[in-house]
């Protein structure tokens, strides 16, 4: 945004009390304060895992060991156990954040790409086009999506680029609801009808006053929608539609445990908290996000 | 309180000639602006008034051309400095907009971008309409904020527009209207959603601008009290016609039309005994459904019988520039152009 490219006149600003608190410190203070540490730690331990899994992962996560099948978790070579075919839950796991982390945020990108797209072009536009896109999203809005997922999966073939789109494609219906509201409430308020009266053309107008406006609802609904792509993910993969096998994703692990819920419960019970965990921190860090970009609420 | 280059300059910085802006609903034609005229002086300020939905508002917005989605101008002319906004192209009115015509607001918390500092916001249409660096514009800024009285401004450019208060944010939005200088300033509504006292310093403010940069300011208000001693030119609106327009002081001192005359009955005077102040009686219109005739007429204590049928009164032009839109004035308006031919 501009603010950062704005010149700062040299002022008599009052100066910090303590003189330890400057430069990176004071800088690094600001900007967390307040942060979901752990959320925001195990969004980066889970980034870290899918960005540098060959590093890592103590085993292969594929190669099967037929004399380890599930060994239970403990404080030996395997400290969350084995499964069924003597691969390390540990190594699937870290593998297993390449697929849900990526789905998870390439879905929502692409989700909130056109969902934006679609708001905006309704909100500002209105009229017509406005009826007749709100009605398409009614439409989609309709469908039952986990079976048009599963049918558009089946024809494509399971692969991650398909699951990404599927989910992008099928989930993009919130943003646009949403974000044409607040498009709505923008375009009737004074600083957008000022902006017009100052010679500001319309696509000025959507760039430099609906757009950072919108961002902070983009974020929540956002980060709230990560949440949903990785379970969506998992749900995929649970019915043998996700990425194929023997990939691990974190729902695919949980789908192939099925057979040992009652007999191993470290295979279902170590990706379920992942999955937990990671739809947890993302909405946390969502809120939190949403707090320090709004300047309003900024000194809170 | 008036600059001399309105006795030089005798051409009208702003002409408005019949202006017509109606409103298509699905319930009908709503005659929002229906035959207004009046003209506006390099350095003058007129005083739109009138109650809500009685057309002051979208006087305004038909001279910038924003008329909101299903009203549009179906006639009428109006010339800013040898440009006939009307028909010209989008483009021009483009232009026009902020460099020459800058507009302040009701709202002045609506009227600044939350997420802007308000550096950001003065300076942008410094950079837009004078292609300044963004450096040189904040430092055009912080004039400008000097301009309106906010307390260091150094530091205020790096403020939020909600870190500050409602009369500040007024008098920010008015720093961002005239830094591009314009020659007219539309003020719709500004001292509405301020207290008394922040309403006086306000005002008080605009005429010190106007004496500063010469421009003409268009005031629109619902208070004909506030006008009162900043004005040169009244113009008074009643379902979407002017119902009034004229020198400010005679307007006040001897209303020419009813409407003007009940408004005026009804401001309390300070130091006069009154049980209640008199209002006028019956409800404003509906300008979807006008009655036949005069708009004024239901309320009208005065109405004859040529008030109640057919078309609203003509324009009739009375001595001394003033025009009025009633049937009683009929036979003074004969004298006035008689006299005048």
């Amino acid at each position: 945004m501009a603010r950062s490219a704005l010149p700062s006149p040299q002022l008599a600003m009052p100066q910090p009390v303590s003189v330890e608190r400057t430069g990176l410190v004071a800088w690094g203070r600001s900007m967390f304060r307040g942060a979901p540490l752990f959320s925001l730690s195990f969004l980066t331990l889970a980034i870290a895992c899918a960005l540098c899994a060959p590093l890592l992962a103590p085993y292969d996560p594929i190669e099967t060991h037929g004399a380890q099948t599930l060994v239970s978790p403990g404080l030996g070579a395997h400290p969350l156990g084995t499964d069924h075919l003597g691969r390390d839950i540990l190594s699937r796991l870290i593998y297993g954040a390449r697929i849900s982390v990526t789905v998870g945020f390439l879905a929502v990108f692409v989700s909130g790409t056109v969902g934006t797209f679609i708001a905006v072009v309704s909100g500002v536009l209105r009229g017509g086009v406005d009826t007749v896109l709100m009605r398409v999203t009614d439409a989609f809005l309709a469908l039952p999506f986990l079976m048009v997922a599963v049918l558009v999966v089946s024809l494509l073939g399971p692969s991650l680029v398909n699951v990404v789109l599927v989910i992008g494609l099928l989930r993009w219906m919130t943003y646009a609801r949403t974000i044409r509201s607040e498009v709505l409430r923008l375009t009737e308020m004074d600083f957008v009808r000022l902006a017009r009266a100052a010679g500001a053309r319309p696509r000025r107008i959507i760039v430099r006053h609906i757009a950072p406006n919108i961002v902070n609802t983009l974020l929540v609904l956002g980060t709230l929608e990560v949440g949903s792509a990785v379970i969506t993910e998992a749900s995929l993969s649970f019915l043998g539609l996700g990425v194929p096998r023997p990939l691990p994703s974190w729902g695919t692990m949980l789908a192939e445990s099925q057979t040992y819920v009652l007999t191993a419960w470290w295979l279902p019970v170590f990706p379920g908290i992942a999955i937990t965990l990671l739809v947890m921190a993302s909405n946390l860090t969502g809120d939190w996000l949403r707090d320090r970009l709004d300047p309003a609420r900024r000194q809170l | 309180m008036l600059s001399e280059a309105r006795f030089a300059n005798d051409a009208p910085l702003l002409d408005v000639r019949d202006l017509r802006t109606y409103i298509f609903t699905r319930r009908g034609v709503v005659k929002a602006v229906d035959g207004v005229s009046f003209q506006v002086r390099a350095g003058e300020t007129l005083g739109l008034v009138g109650e809500s939905g009685s057309g002051k508002t979208m006087t305004c917005l038909s001279i910038l051309r924003l008329l909101p989605r299903g009203a549009r101008i179906v006639s009428g002319e109006i010339w800013l400095q040898g440009t006939n906004l009307v028909t010209a192209s989008e483009s021009t009115v483009e232009r026009v907009r902020g460099k020459q015509i800058g507009m302040v607001l009701q709202n002045a918390l609506a009227a600044l971008d939350p997420v802007f500092t308000i550096g950001t916001q003065v300076a942008e249409p410094l950079v837009l309409h004078h292609h300044l660096s963004w450096r040189a514009a904040l430092r055009r800024v912080v004039e400008l904020l000097r301009m309106v009285k906010v307390v260091a401004p150094e530091l205020r450019l790096h403020s939020y527009p909600h870190e500050l208060s409602g009369g500040m944010r007024q008098r920010v939005a008015s720093a961002a209207a005239i830094g591009c200088a314009p020659a007219l300033l539309i003020a719709d509504e500004p001292t509405t959603a301020l207290d008394v006292t922040t309403q006086r310093q306000y005002l008080d403010l605009l005429l010190e601008l106007q004496q500063a940069t010469g421009m003409a300011i268009i005031f629109v208000t619902h208070d004909i009290s506030l006008v009162g001693n900043m004005c040169d030119q009244l113009a008074v609106f009643y379902g979407g016609l002017l119902v009034e327009y004229g020198p400010r002081q005679q307007v006040l001192s001897q209303p020419s039309h009813p409407y003007t005359a009940a408004l005026l009955q009804s401001i309390p005077q300070l130091g006069e005994a009154r049980d209640r102040l008199p209002s006028i009686a019956g409800e404003p219109p509906d300008l979807a459904r006008l009655p036949a005739g005069c708009p004024f007429q239901p309320r009208c204590d005065a109405a004859l019988d040529v008030c109640r049928t057919g078309e609203p009164p003509p324009v009739l032009k009375l001595a001394q520039g003033r025009a009025v839109r009633c049937w009683l004035r009929e036979r003074e308006h004969d004298r006035g152009a008689a006299g005048s031919p």
